[in-house]
C-alpha cells in the first residue's frame, strides 16, 4: 500500500515537474524571441528564427500539454497530414516569390 | 475535438501565411508597436496564456486523480489567465484605435491592409479565447457539481492549449516582426 502510494506520488511529482519544465522552456523561448526583435537581424534570418522557435514551442505544447506524446500512434497519424500541410504553408513564405521579396534592397 | 483542432489549425495557418506574404510584399509596412505599451503588453499576454496552459494541465491532472475540488480551482486559475489576456488585448486595441488612429480599414501610415490583417488575425484569436472562457466556465460549474468525467476536462484542455498554440505564432509574426525600435 505504501509502495503504491509512493509510486502514485512519484508519478504525480514527475508529471508536475515535467509540466513546469515545459512551461519554463516556453517562457525562455519567448524571451529569446523578444530579444531577437530588438537585435534586428536581417529579415530572412529573423523570420526563420521566429518561425523555428514557434514550431518548437508548438511541438512542446502539443506533445506535453495536449498529451500527444503519450497517445496512440493512430492519433498522431491522423494529425500528421495537417502538420505536413502547415509546414508546406510556412515554407511557401520562403518560395521563389516571397524569397525574392525578402532579399530585395530595403 | 482533435478533428476540430485540425480544421481550425488549417484556418489559422492559411490566414497567417497570407498575412506574412502580404507583409513581406509591402515595402512600407508599418512598424508601429512601441516597446510600451504594445510589446510589453503582448509579452505579458503571452505569459498569461502560457501560465493558463500550465494551470489547465494541472486541472486535467487533478481530474485524473479524482480530485474535483482541485480541478475546479485549477480551471478557475486558467480562466483568470485567459481573462487577463482578453483585458490586456482589448487595452492594446483601444490604444491602437484611439492613440494611433488605426481601424480595420484605414490608418495614418497609408497601408490599409495593416489594420485589416491585424484586427482580423487578433480578433479571430480573441474570439477563440472568449469562447474558451465560456467553455471553461461551464466545465468549472459542472465539475464542481459532480458532473462530467476526466476525459471531458481533458477535451476542454485540448481546446485551450490549441488557443495558446495559435498565439505562439501570432505574437512573433504580428507583433515582433513589426516592433518599433
Amino acid at each position: 500500500m505504501s509502495n503504491h502510494a509512493e509510486a502514485v506520488l512519484e508519478t504525480e511529482s514527475a508529471g508536475t515537474r515535467t509540466f513546469i519544465a515545459v512551461w519554463l522552456a516556453l517562457l525562455c523561448m519567448t524571451v529569446v524571441e523578444v530579444t531577437l526583435a530588438y537585435m534586428r537581424p536581417p529579415v530572412l534570418v529573423f523570420l526563420t528564427a521566429l518561425v523555428g522557435l514557434s514550431v518548437i514551442k508548438a511541438a512542446l505544447i502539443i506533445a506535453y500539454f495536449m498529451h500527444l506524446k503519450f497517445e496512440k500512434l493512430s492519433l498522431f497519424l491522423t494529425l500528421f497530414p495537417m502538420l505536413i500541410f502547415c509546414i508546406i504553408l510556412m515554407l511557401l513564405m520562403f518560395m521563389p516569390d516571397s524569397g525574392r521579396l525578402m532579399v530585395r534592397p530595403q | 475535438m482533435w478533428l476540430f483542432i485540425i480544421a481550425d489549425a488549417l484556418t489559422f495557418s492559411a490566414i497567417l501565411m497570407a498575412y506574412t506574404y502580404v507583409r513581406l510584399a509591402t515595402p512600407n509596412w508599418p512598424m508601429p508597436f512601441h516597446f510600451f505599451p504594445s510589446i510589453i503588453f503582448s509579452t505579458v499576454m503571452t505569459f498569461c496564456l502560457l501560465s493558463s496552459s500550465l494551470t489547465m494541465v494541472m486541472a486535467v491532472d487533478s481530474m485524473n486523480h479524482g480530485n474535483r475540488a482541485a480541478a475546479v480551482r485549477w480551471i478557475l486559475a486558467t480562466m483568470v489567465g485567459g481573462g487577463a489576456f482578453v483585458a490586456l488585448h482589448l487595452t492594446e486595441w483601444l490604444n491602437l484605435i484611439n492613440n494611433e488612429h488605426m481601424t480595420p480599414f484605414s490608418n495614418a501610415w497609408g497601408v490599409p491592409l495593416f489594420g485589416g490583417t491585424f484586427f482580423a488575425l487578433t480578433g479571430l484569436h480573441m474570439t477563440h479565447v472568449i469562447i474558451g472562457l465560456i467553455y471553461l466556465s461551464v466545465m468549472a460549474i459542472a465539475v464542481g457539481r459532480g458532473k462530467f468525467k476526466a476525459e471531458d476536462v481533458e477535451v476542454s484542455g485540448l481546446y485551450w492549449h490549441f488557443v495558446d498554440l495559435v498565439w505562439m505564432f501570432i505574437f512573433p509574426l504580428v507583433y515582433l516582426m513589426s516592433a518599433r525600435i
